[in-house]
């Protein structure tokens, strides 16, 4: 089973047409589609996905693109991601805040 | 048989009740519906709070610095702490502390040493690792995991599945076939820690539960040496047994607790909602439905509170235990359900915990043992050797 988010990224101008209000999870990209920011829209969003990433790309100038998934597990795959992201990286996406999240290793062994 | 509470105990859980109404309730207005955690600077200054009316560490016995409350009130405690939104996985967001993995305190000194006493300093994390791919609820069948001797060490391969916080775990207890011809004589349990090469989380289920998520674990050639045997080798069974016997008490009182919130939340909101003139409490179908969770709730706390007090005194409960699981997680889904009925869209919308509590408490029919397991369980005690 496929863990990350491996979408084709989504120029950040088409958000009004490709987005609407659900909860999900997203992730943020700069001009060489390196993640910088993950993030979700959850229970508590005004606007959904669409409010949410709306709002991070305006406050993030140098996000040029986005890929999202729509799943009610907003918190548990953001974690996911987070750990994921880590775990690829060893450090959290520039523009996240620290958080507290766990480990993944995920194998090659009969895994996906 | 007296029914009432004591002084000491109405005095306990009116501390905690206040607790939860004045320090938890508005902490989680703020949080994210699906939230399992505080921010750090809530956690600590709710376990001082926790410290200061000496009920941190309900679950740790006296003799390692716990408070010395006997099973009823931490059942009753139970009860009260589950009385939030994120209360049925995490009561109180953790802040009345925990015992741990109690399996240690059976530990050896070194053992204890190592990894029991930074677990009471909230130092360390550690997992349960029990069910596998193949099945949870017959580990003494189900347990593929396999431990192969090699010296003075184990190579241990294999995997788990719903597992709890083994992510974010510093150690955990690894339950794995020792001997394969000795069926539920030939599962040992090993304390493994979780930078051992080898020692994989695979991935995060993602379930109807989004938070205090489950993961998959995969261990590959994983080298634990033999000191890390808890307990006996191949009587690691009986570990599991009893951890699954014990849990199954305040799993079933946290059930109770999120019930009692939701009729609580209904018993309000009713009278105020009017439809076709009237108020719904008008309505006999309203009524009766607030009867049944009345009925549902008194009947397994008291059923639940009977199995907390034999395990008190000392007496066999494991029939008691299944019974109280299986209750207290039916009756709490059946009382979760009306609530919502009544309460029309707004029960659905995050907007109010019981869409939440609805989700979770499905998993409580599962988890710990299936409604059909408690079944099992009870009928092999009530039927005996004749069962066999």
């Amino acid at each position: 089973m496929a863990i990350s988010l491996e979408k084709p990224w989504i120029s950040s101008e088409r958000v009004n047409e490709v987005l609407a209000g659900h909860m999900g999870v997203f992730q943020l990209a700069n001009d060489n589609e390196q993640t910088i920011f993950i993030g979700f829209a959850g229970g508590k969003s005004r606007g959904g996905l669409k409010h949410e990433v709306a709002e991070m790309l305006a406050t993030f100038p140098n996000a040029e693109s986005f890929r999202y998934e729509i799943t009610t597990s907003y918190w548990s795959r953001f974690k996911e991601l987070m750990a994921l992201h880590w775990a690829e990286h060893k450090s959290y996406p520039q523009l996240n805040n620290r958080t507290q999240v766990g480990r993944i290793s995920p194998t090659t062994t009969g895994a996906d | 048989m007296d029914l009432s509470l004591t002084q000491e105990q109405e005095m306990i859980i009116g501390l905690v009740r206040r607790f939860v109404r004045e320090e938890i309730l508005p902490l989680e207005l703020k949080l994210d519906p699906d939230a399992d955690a505080l921010d750090a600077a809530d956690r600590d200054r709710l376990i001082s709070k926790t410290k200061e009316m000496g009920l941190y560490g309900l679950d740790i016995p006296p003799e390692y610095g716990g408070p010395d409350i006997d099973l009823v009130t931490r059942t009753l405690i139970a009860v009260e702490m589950s009385q939030h939104r994120a209360g049925l996985y995490a009561p109180c967001y953790g802040v009345f502390g925990g015992a741990g993995l109690a399996q240690l305190f059976e530990a050896t000194e070194e053992q204890k040493d190592k990894y029991l006493y930074p677990t009471l300093r909230g130092e360390k994390r550690g997992f349960f690792g029990l069910s596998e791919p193949s099945g949870g609820s017959d580990p003494a069948r189900a347990i593929q995991t396999k431990a192969v001797r090699d010296g003075d060490n184990w190579i241990i391969n294999g995997s788990k599945l719903w597992i709890s916080g083994a992510d974010r775990a510093d150690f955990g207890l690894v339950f794995a076939r020792t001997d394969s011809s000795k069926g539920r004589n030939g599962v040992t349990c090993f304390i493994v820690d979780t930078d051992t090469p080898g020692f994989h989380v695979r991935r995060i289920v993602h379930t109807l539960r989004s938070a205090h998520y489950a993961t998959e674990l995969q261990f590959e050639n994983m080298v634990v040496p033999e000191r890390n045997i808890l307990g006996e080798l191949n009587k690691g069974f009986a570990i599991a047994n009893d951890r699954l016997t014990r849990q199954r008490i305040p799993y079933a009182a946290g059930c109770i607790g999120v019930a009692i919130k939701a009729q609580e939340m209904a018993l309000e909101y009713v009278p105020q909602r009017e439809t076709f003139g009237a108020p719904l409490s008008s309505r006999q179908a309203i009524q009766w439905m607030l009867v049944d969770n009345d009925i549902d709730i008194k009947q397994s706390l008291w059923i639940v509170l009977e199995a907390a007090e034999k395990a008190q005194r000392g007496d066999p409960f494991r029939k008691e235990a299944a019974m109280a699981k299986l209750v207290a997680t039916e009756a709490g889904g059946r009382v979760v359900d009306r609530c919502m009925q009544m309460f029309g869209g707004l029960g659905v919308a995050k907007d109010l915990p019981l869409e939440r509590w609805f989700r979770e408490m499905r998993i409580r029919r599962i988890g710990e043992g299936p409604s059909e397991v408690q079944r099992h369980v009870i009928a092999r005690e009530l039927l005996g050797s004749s069962l066999r």
